[in-house]
């Protein structure tokens, strides 16, 4: 008999997600080990965890990881990267860990140019707190702390993170990826690749947003909350890709 | 260079002691009194191959320390008073996932932005920690520039040796000023992180760096763990000086750069009739509270002479128990305490004219 699923190497055996049901996480925690797997980078990874709904990772991931303050991973990643070059490095953060209170780490590590892949799940909330507005809550959505919808008033704008960091001298690669779909998942893999893969050419920051769903937060079922990726986020966050310099080079 | 004297300035010596001592890389962002220790490394470094890193701030830049500690490199930071207090969540992070980073605060004066005359308002900044929970870091005190060097090559040793964030506490007079100095080699062996460093899971399965408790038995055991290990510390590590202490009546006690001003005051004391003896802790934390307490209990009273409003006297007093009488001889920042300054003080103490604390405003 052929196998025709399996667990990644790079998740541990024992694994359990800490992910809601339905929750998105779970899939790109497994492009990210199936990446790993295909590209033989498990003995020479290095990952920079955030707090959020993914805090956990060290516990799916059979990889080392170190812990980074709320915000802070893009700045540990680079100390990671800057005294282990040949180390291969990545975040895993979420869009209040990433483009909220680690805004500014964040951006500076792509203007720097860091030689790492960092990959911000979005999913409009702060999820793992039981759902508040964060830096990607769209207009008029109503969340714990906005009661009455995003209004520009009280809570200004949301953040549009991969073509922000597309705009950075030092960013080699930015994709908005989501997972509500078969193709989409394809895709999303296919972009983390690229963000993997400038790393390993040393092209530059490497950065991958990818939209996906919370359905426990959003108060759907994890069907609708696809919808709802699809109807309502992707039309405000578009997918594609923001930059790309396979080709070209950071540096050059 | 090794065994060549030099006239150098405070900050140099730190940043070419750093160096010495094996430092790696180093991450910072420009604050006064400090900023020469990155000048230099950022000319130094790239020519022996090293990292430097202009972090975007004081917050990022220890967090590239923390993350680059735990792959067991030796890396460092250094900033002044109001910019170290961006350091301290990360700070106790690095205490509870153990990993050995090198912070170096230059004091300027506080509260707040302040202003870049010298000062020594960081002790509790730096002995009690600014950062959440119960953790501790190794603080050392040098008084000169001699010990900036002594203390950077110690302060490397004992953050690995220990898997404990080390502060090296100098301050604006020391980091500025220049004093003839020996680099000599640095004393200190290497240490094997091998067991703990995040090197990528070769040959075996990953493992974490982390903070986050798992199970509050866990948590409560991991802390008692880290509290035993700072026992050890404490056992090993406490260092001090003792001056004239033999047949003090009262002991003058400072740290830092003030500890030259003390020894001043000793000898004119001394010349007055005055029985006048000094004692300095070299390790704030930990701190030589049982020395202390022994020279207390000998009826020995103190007088803490400081640069801010009386943090270590607190724990003098501490240490002292009521066995003996503690005084305060303090000025919150600026102008340091004068040699005359401080001996007229001692004098009004032992004349009973002023009470515990006696300002010099």
């Amino acid at each position: 008999m052929q196998a025709v699923f399996s667990t990644p190497k790079s998740m541990k055996e024992d694994f359990k997600f800490t992910f809601c049901p339905g929750c998105d996480h779970g899939i790109a925690v497994r492009l990210v080990a199936e990446l790993i797997d295909e590209l033989n980078l498990k003995e020479n990874t290095i990952c920079s965890t955030c707090v959020g709904c993914s805090v956990f990772l060290y516990d799916f991931l059979n990889i080392d990881c170190v812990e980074a303050p709320h915000g802070r991973a893009c700045a540990s990643a680079t100390g990671v990267k800057r005294t282990n070059p040949e180390k291969f490095v990545f975040t895993y953060q979420g869009d209040g860990d990433f483009a909220s209170i680690g805004f500014a780490e964040s951006m500076h590590t792509a203007i720097r140019g860091e030689n790492i892949s960092a990959i911000c799940i979005n999913n409009t909330t702060f999820g793992m707190t039981g759902g508040q507005l964060g830096p990607t809550t769209l207009m008029g959505q109503v969340t714990t702390t906005s009661p009455f919808g995003r209004n520009k008033e009280y809570y200004g704008y949301p953040v549009k993170i991969a073509e922000q960091i597309a705009l950075c001298d030092g960013t080699a690669f930015s994709a908005r990826v989501a997972l509500d779909t078969i193709p989409h998942i394809n895709q999303a893999k296919q972009a983390l690749k690229k963000a993997f893969e400038v790393q390993l050419k040393g092209l530059g920051f490497g950065f991958v947003e990818i939209l996906s769903s919370c359905p426990t937060n959003w108060h759907m079922t994890p069907e609708e909350a696809h919808e709802w990726v699809k109807n309502s986020m992707i039309p405000e966050f578009p997918l594609g890709t923001f930059k790309d310099l396979t080709e070209v080079g950071v540096n050059k | 260079m090794s065994s060549e004297k030099v006239l150098i300035k405070g900050n140099y010596a730190i940043a070419q002691a750093a160096i010495n001592a094996g430092c790696q890389c180093y991450f910072g962002y420009p604050i006064t009194p400090q900023t020469e220790i990155g000048e230099y490394l950022s000319a130094e470094m790239p020519k022996l191959g090293r990292g430097y890193v202009s972090a975007e701030s004081e917050l990022a830049a220890i967090n590239m320390v923390v993350g680059a500690a735990a792959t067991g490199a030796k890396v460092m930071t250094s900033s002044s008073s109001c910019a170290v207090a961006l350091m301290q969540e990360a700070l106790s992070y690095a205490c509870s996932d153990e990993v050995p980073v090198v912070v170096v605060n230059v004091m300027r004066a506080g509260p707040g932005l302040g202003y870049v005359y010298p000062a020594q308002g960081d002790y509790n900044q730096a002995v009690y920690g600014g950062g959440n929970g119960d953790y501790k870091i190794i603080v050392l005190a040098p008084a000169t520039v001699q010990e900036c060097i002594d203390y950077t090559y110690k302060a490397f040793y004992l953050a690995r040796k220990y898997r404990n964030p080390v502060i090296l506490l100098a301050d604006g007079l020391l980091g500025q000023m220049m004093e003839p100095a020996c680099f000599g080699e640095n004393p200190y062996p290497e240490v094997d992180v091998s067991s703990w460093a995040l090197t990528g899971a070769k040959g075996r399965d990953g493992k974490a760096i982390y903070s986050c408790a798992r199970d509050e038995k866990a948590h409560i055991q991991k802390i008692h763990d880290l509290f035993k290990k700072f026992e050890i510390i404490t056992e090993n590590e406490t260092s001090y000086e003792e001056f004239e202490t033999e047949d003090a009546e009262i002991i003058l006690t400072a740290f830092g750069s003030m500890t030259r001003n003390i020894k001043a005051a000793i000898r004119v004391l001394r010349e007055k009739g005055v029985k006048a003896g000094g004692f300095r802790p070299i390790t704030l934390s930990p701190f030589p509270t049982k020395r202390i307490s022994e020279l207390a209990a000998d009826g020995k009273d103190f007088v803490v002479v400081e640069m801010n409003m009386g943090q270590m006297f607190k724990d003098v007093k501490y240490a002292v128990e009521g066995k003996s009488n503690v005084s305060l001889v303090n000025r919150p920042c600026g102008e340091w305490l004068s040699v005359e300054e401080i001996v007229s003080s001692v004098e009004k103490i032992l004349n009973k004219k002023e009470g515990a604390y006696a300002s010099c405003i």
